[in-house]
């Protein structure tokens, strides 16, 4: 019965690497600036993380198999160097090795949060509510009119509650389903909630960041690559979370600015 | 041979009523045997609804007959609506949280065996310990209450963030009258765990008796102390946290709700709230809690392992330090859970390094189990298979931390199915197994009788194989992307990943029968099993020294006197390779490495 507990275990443990080892199952290609420092930080935690896991597993199925069921005549012994070698290791191999890596990961964290988007970054505006996003250009005068949440009406489609009568910058803003970044250009992307807690998760942009209510928050990025990608939300915001989705459109400056056209058309 | 042995004082005389023995009883023995049964009744309700989740996950257009007479609206027809999904899902993690993982390995085994481990005929406060499994059973009826009221339980998960859990019934179903019951129950279950906390604390310090030393004690008496500790500060957090939930429901305040939201067009009736307030009170207690799970399971796995492996560990000092360390660490990582909140990205790292630094004494236990095996003589059992078992989720489960420790990395895997495998398998799978090894191992001290132990291996191995199928899949999930709590995979790179899923689902569905298995030996081997010597595993431990089951006052009227460390294993006595903690033999004592 140890023997097999032994065998299990060293099996579960192989097995379990297979898939990574292999790349079976993993994230979709990074389209943003930043997106490698995260990639890098993910291989080497994982390297890390895999040699630990395989080598605790490995002994402890090998000492399984050793140890178990042994004659009452054989002595029992104690492990070269005792609790002191092994707390060593755990401080020095493991918890530096661990912070160390988390030190280094901070790079990656920091390039997002940490640095500020530059003057030049273009504005888009997204608001989450049960259960879609609505996206916000300023239009022309490159500034987004006062939000009036009284004034924020599904039925009416007015969903960031603008004021085109009154307000003179909301006049041009352009509000869309749908959000169009041109490639190579850094975005900053202003996030609000105006109901519950979602969030903003998109795989190959590597962004995810949550919308808090009451609290106005941005992040910025840079996407690298033309293509279709869905925006998730990632916050357990009600009966329809699941199917709250919203498609991101990476496109050439040329078919930016023609798309930016044919949505203020639209208003 | 008790030369030195006092006379206990009797704190309060035998009861001799059906309902002073059995249902409002003053004995801790009692109360532990009541937490662990409500402990069982919660664990097969939340296992039913992680069978009703999985099947729809995988088959979302398969009726599951019976369904609709729990809730006609909720499933018609037997096929989930995506709000009850959600409101079968919060529940799920309720029940197993709370009323499972909180319950059995503290409440239950702790009630059970602290008193007779440290030497004690009882706890200092009977009445308050009976006071705390009520309070903790009405807490459990209210939560099952919200299954029965209109709209049904509370979507918002277990962790209820707000404003969806502060805003009332505009914010979905069950966010009304559900929520509420949550929040009382929540509240309530608080309540009942700070009472049991204060009798633990107490008991450890004050109540043992002669000889038993601090470092005397064993690992499982410093796991359930460690964890009271623990409780004692993060219940009393959450606790007026819920409070403040139900005050927004029904007083019409705004402590989580901030002010201009609109739902359903309407401007809600709330101002000056903050939404992060409530995250960071629950995680706040919610981190610890993982620790209240997982430490008393390591206090059980340390105890039954060094029986079973007929030597001391490597250090029986190191073990407490390291738990110390965690219950310390516990409080100061709980930012973690809040990366990508919204909450100060500074704060993020200043989260991020504690919770990397946990590795460190989580890391010095396992070593300490595994170096511990090395040249031992390993007795393979149930208990012991379970304990083992233990080893590896543990070890299976902590690692995937070192990813979600890092904010960078949380950016990828936060809200993924890559967290739901990181936490069934380090909090959830592993504190089971520790509740497992506990049950196996003590089974013949509570009644009296053995277990059966082919059938406890059965139960082993399809749980042990099954568990690793559930949940590292879960792990492969979310690191493709695939995101949790959603009721169905209706995004376009989530399509090619249900084969994934149906296999999950399948893997569940087996694992869960297995633990049918369980349920009918625990059920047989009460009444029909065969009787059990006092010391079937030839322990050391106090309890081993009192008949099966113990006596009311757990010593006859006489407290025990120690001589001994807890573990003395492997040396040669006139008991075979142990001595007794309460033998006054003289032997050439196993000093673990100080």
């Amino acid at each position: 019965m140890a023997k097999l507990l032994a065998v299990t275990i060293v099996v579960i443990a192989i097995a379990s690497a297979i898939p990574i080892v292999f790349h079976i199952w993993e994230a979709p290609v990074d389209i943003s600036r930043h997106g490698p420092l995260i990639d890098e930080q993910m291989s080497e935690t994982m390297v890390e993380a895999g040699i630990c896991f395989l080598a605790s597993q490995l002994v402890l199925g090998f000492f399984i198999w050793r140890y178990s069921n042994r004659p009452k005549a054989e002595k029992i012994k104690s492990f070269p160097g005792g609790a002191r070698g092994l707390v060593a290791a755990a401080v020095i191999v493991v918890g530096l090795e661990v912070m160390a890596l988390g030190a280094v990961g901070t790079r990656a964290w920091a390039s997002i949060y940490f640095t500020p988007p530059a003057a030049d970054a273009m504005q888009v505006q997204v608001q989450a509510g049960q259960f879609a996003f609505y996206f916000r250009y300023p239009g022309p005068d490159g500034k987004f009119g006062p939000i009036h949440p009284e004034q924020i009406s599904e039925a009416t489609e007015n969903f960031f509650g603008l004021d085109t009568t009154h307000d003179a910058d909301s006049k041009d803003d352009i509000v869309t389903a749908e959000m169009a970044v041109p490639i190579n250009r850094e975005i900053q992307l202003l996030m609000h909630s105006k109901d519950v807690g979602h969030s903003f998760f998109v795989r190959e942009l590597r962004i995810q960041q949550d919308f808090v209510p009451g609290l106005d928050l941005s992040v910025h990025f840079t996407p690298t690559k033309i293509g279709r990608y869905e925006i998730l939300c990632t916050q357990l915001c009600g009966l329809g979370h699941y199917n709250m989705k919203a498609y991101l459109d990476v496109l050439s400056q040329e078919d930016f600015d023609k798309w930016l056209k044919q949505q203020a058309a639209l208003q | 041979m008790h030369d030195m042995s006092e006379h206990a004082v009797h704190h309060h005389a035998p009861p001799t009523g059906f309902i002073r023995k059995y249902i409002f009883s003053l004995d801790h023995k009692v109360i532990g045997e009541q937490y662990y049964m409500l402990a069982l009744v919660a664990v097969y309700i939340g296992l039913v609804l992680s069978w009703i989740m999985r099947i729809h996950l995988a088959w979302p257009n398969v009726a599951i007959h019976g369904l609709q007479f729990l809730s006609q609206t909720g499933a018609p027809g037997g096929i989930l609506t995506p709000e009850y999904y959600l409101q079968l899902m919060t529940m799920h993690g309720t029940i197993m949280v709370f009323f499972v993982l909180t319950t059995a390995p503290f409440a239950g085994f702790g009630n059970y065996f602290l008193p007779i481990q440290v030497g004690a005929e009882d706890m200092p406060f009977p009445h308050i310990n009976m006071t705390s499994f009520w309070v903790t059973f009405v807490g459990f009826c209210v939560a099952m209450a919200a299954f029965f009221v209109p709209q049904g339980p509370p979507l918002s998960g277990w962790t209820a963030y707000a404003p969806l859990s502060a805003l009332g019934s505009v914010a979905g179903p069950g966010q009304g009258t559900g929520q509420v019951l949550w929040a009382v129950s929540i509240g309530i279950f608080c309540i009942g765990q700070l009472l049991g906390s204060l009798n633990f604390i107490s008991t450890t310090l004050d109540m043992r008796c002669q000889g038993m030393s601090l470092m005397r004690l064993p690992l499982s008496v410093w796991a359930w102390f460690i964890t009271s500790c623990i409780g004692l500060t993060a219940f009393a957090v959450l606790m007026p946290a819920c409070i403040l939930l139900i005050l927004d429901h029904v007083a019409g305040t705004s402590f989580f709700v901030p002010s201009n939201l609109v739902v359903n067009d309407q401007i809600q009736p709330h101002a000056g709230g903050s939404t992060l307030l409530w995250q960071h009170l629950f995680w706040f207690f919610g981190h610890p809690e993982v620790y209240i799970a997982i430490v008393p399971a390591m206090g059980v796995v340390s105890h039954v392992l060094v029986t079973n492996l007929r030597r001391p560990l490597l250090s029986h000092r190191v073990i407490i330090y390291a738990m110390v360390s965690i219950a310390f660490l516990s409080y100061m990582v709980y930012g973690h859970h809040m990366f990508v909140s919204g909450m100060n990205p500074f704060s993020s790292i200043a989260f991020s390094f504690p919770t990397l630094a946990i590795t460190i004494p989580a890391t010095i236990i396992v070593l300490i189990w595994i170096g511990s095996l090395y040249g031992s003589k390993l007795r393979i059992n149930t208990a012991s298979l379970f304990a083992l078992g233990f080893i590896s989720m543990f070890v299976s489960g902590g690692i995937s931390g070192f990813f979600l420790a890092q904010p960078s990395l949380d950016i990828m895997l936060h809200a993924t199915y890559f967290v739901v495998g990181h936490f069934h398998l380090v909090m959830a799978v592993a504190a089971l197994f520790g509740i497992f090894s506990g049950t196996y191992f003590w089974f013949s001290k509570v009644t009296g009788r053995m277990m059966n132990e082919t059938l406890g291996k059965i139960h082993f191995w399809f749980t042990f194989a099954g568990a690793y199928c559930i949940f590292m899949p879960f792990h492969y999930l979310g690191m493709a992307g695939n995101v949790r709590r959603y009721q169905a995979f209706v995004d376009d790179f989530m399509a090619p990943l249900m084969p994934v899923h149906k296999f999950i689902t399948i893997a569940a569905l087996i694992t869960g029968a297995a633990q049918l298995v369980f349920l009918y030996n625990l059920i047989h081997s009460r009444f029909w099993g065969p009787k059990a010597p006092q010391n079937p595993w030839e322990g050391t431990s106090l309890e081993w020294s009192i008949p099966s089951p113990p006596p009311f006052d757990n010593f006859g009227g006489k407290l025990p006197v120690v001589y001994h460390d807890p573990y003395q294993y492997g040396i040669e006595s006139s008991t075979g390779d142990y001595v007794m903690q309460d033998s006054p033999e003289k032997i050439d004592t196993v000093r673990d490495e100080r």
